[in-house]
């Protein structure tokens, strides 16, 4: 199948005068992860109520599986699964009744016990939801997203709060989703999460994407994508050690260690080696790293907080 | 939220269920489907009443306690509510099948509608074939299921207890269904533009009011008495009483509910946030 499950088009909405969602456009095909990155209230959530059909845009288009999820309500959300940021879930009942009941309202339903027994509901079916921890109510919910048999899948932090455990089961999921051809769209603040998993990343950030593309790709689309960090005895500052280091390859410098930017050739370490003995330092660590998502992230977001 | 989706969903176009699925549902018509969707919310809404303990307490045995009580202790004779020699059940009933409708159309469903809303439990199910229409028709469906297990019980303990029947079926079908819709609504509202808590403690502080000095009850003589015709306690308690203690129709109090009920239904309409 050639059709997007997911496209959207210059999507636009805005509450009052703040613009949240400023023009985005995204695709997500079957059989691939899309995670949509972003620092709090950059839009990623109002996206998704839009992606559903739960708001009308104030402008743009949203199709699933080439159907209007606002107008055409009925017939998108019989191919789609969400599972909500605060779980979406009744408190007072208990977690079978609750999938029994979401999977009544789809055509085909997932027999409940094939969600429950590999996400390990079974050992608090017998509370209410009230009474599951954050990880239990997590599990719960993502099975309410995978009830209806969906064919494109949104999962709006899927992993917050879960332990390792719990996490590793989700992640399986989520693949196997892919494998067996769903579309699924994730949010996520974890950036390992999202590289590990994702076949594609977008970074929103004020309403806009300011990014996109495979997570090695976005990796790679900063120039200085390795660095040489080098740990030191005594710790700094040692602003003519820098001063030094600088002339054989960009450098900036930590508490106790510099950061060297760049592919270094063999002889480049060997200079770099012999000034920081120059310098009466000791090297207490050697590594040489590859620029992670989150450095581009952080790049192309700013640090400070929102 | 501007935007948020308060109308009907999906279209009526033959073959909406096409698309996607191979299940055992494709077959049926998309009517059918939608209907089996509103009968499922509303077999788990009643059955999330009849499980939930403090609904319980609200819905059944406050009202059916309060039945009794009433019926089986001189008090309406002597708060002189009655004339010396009355069957007290000539006000007793009317005044638990009041307390039933406002404890399960507005009590009821304002506190348990809030916390959905506030656990986003309200647009989980409107991202689900079920959505925001069929949502609120199951919740139209539970209150009604549920009002009329309260109701059938109030009639048997009041025949048990001995009750002479002259009521205008009719009248309390009508004043049934419109109290119903003007309680129902002004409950939708609360928990649609307040705060769970706030909801939580102001549904419970008006049931008292309602109940207490409202004219649910009992009627209010004297200038208290005209003004509380005009709220939706008082009217709905007045045309109660003379549909079940007089078997008249008062169509005046019925119109005041007509009117509440459809101010309650615009306000709700207007107002309500998913979110």
């Amino acid at each position: 199948m050639s059709q997007p499950a997911l496209s959207i088009r210059r999507l636009r909405y805005s509450y009052g005068a703040h613009e949240v969602v400023d023009g985005i456009d995204l695709q997500a095909d079957v059989g691939s992860i899309l995670a949509v990155l972003g620092p709090n209230g950059a839009g990623k959530s109002t996206t998704i109520s839009l992606a559903v059909g739960t708001r009308a845009p104030d402008a743009g288009e949203v199709r699933i599986f080439g159907l209007d999820p606002w107008r055409d309500h009925e017939r998108t959300s019989v191919l789609t699964g969400v599972m909500l940021q605060d779980g979406g879930l009744p408190m007072s009942s208990k977690p079978l009744q609750v999938l029994g009941h979401l999977g009544s309202l789809y055509p085909d339903p997932v027999p409940v016990e094939e969600l429950a027994g590999p996400l390990g509901i079974g050992d608090f079916a017998n509370r209410t939801i009230r009474r599951l921890s954050g990880g239990q109510r997590q599990r719960v919910a993502l099975a309410a997203a995978l009830i209806g048999r969906p064919r494109l899948v949104f999962l709006d932090e899927p992993c917050a709060g879960l332990d390792p455990q719990s996490r590793a089961v989700v992640h399986d999921f989520i693949r196997d989703l892919r494998g067996q051809g769903v579309a699924v769209v994730l949010t996520t603040h974890d950036l390992a999460e999202a590289e590990e998993l994702a076949d594609e990343v977008v970074v929103i950030d004020r309403g806009r994407i300011i990014a996109h593309g495979a997570p090695e790709q976005l990796r790679n689309s900063s120039p200085e994508n390795r660095r040489l960090v080098i740990g030191l005895a005594p710790p700094g500052p040692y602003p003519d050690l820098v001063t030094a280091l600088n002339a054989i390859a960009p450098t900036s410098a930590g508490d106790s260690s510099v950061v060297v930017a760049g592919t270094l050739t063999s002889a480049q370490i060997a200079d770099l080696c012999q000034a920081i003995a120059a310098a009466g330092q000791s090297i207490t660590d050697i590594q040489m790293q590859a620029q992670s998502l989150s450095d581009v992230f952080f790049e192309l977001t700013g640090r400070p907080l929102r | 939220m501007t935007g948020a989706r308060t109308s009907a969903t999906g279209s009526n176009a033959p073959g909406a269920n096409a698309t996607g699925s191979t299940g055992a549902g494709a077959a049926r018509s998309p009517r059918d489907m939608r209907m089996r969707r509103v009968l499922a919310q509303t077999r788990f809404e009643t059955l999330a009443v009849l499980r939930n303990g403090e609904q319980l307490l609200l819905s059944l045995i406050l009202p059916l306690g309060m039945l009794v009580f009433l019926a089986r202790t001189p008090l309406l004779e002597a708060l002189e509510m009655i004339p010396p020699g009355t069957d007290p059940l000539t006000l007793a009933l009317p005044a638990a099948l009041s307390l039933c409708l406002a404890s399960t159309a507005f009590t009821g469903q304002a506190i348990a509608t809030a916390f959905d809303r506030r656990y986003g439990v309200l647009r989980q199910l409107a991202t689900t074939p079920l959505g925001t229409t069929g949502l609120i028709l199951g919740k139209l469906g539970a209150v009604i299921a549920v009002v009329l297990i309260q109701f059938a019980l109030a009639f048997a303990i009041a025949g048990v207890l001995g009750f002479d029947w002259h009521i205008d079926v009719p009248a309390l079908i009508l004043t049934t269904l419109l109290g119903t819709a003007a309680l129902l609504s002004l409950g939708l509202l609360m928990a649609g533009t307040m705060r769970a808590e706030a909801v939580l403690a102001g549904a419970n502080l008006i049931w008292v009011l309602m109940a207490g000095a409202g004219g649910l009850v009992l009627a209010h003589p004297g200038e208290w008495g005209t003004v509380v015709a005009y709220l939706p306690s008082g009217a709905l308690g007045d045309a109660m009483r003379a549909a079940v203690a007089s078997g008249t129709t008062d169509v005046k109090a019925l119109i005041v509910l007509l009117v509440w009920a459809l101010a309650g239904t615009l306000a709700a309409r207007r107002w309500f946030r998913f979110e």
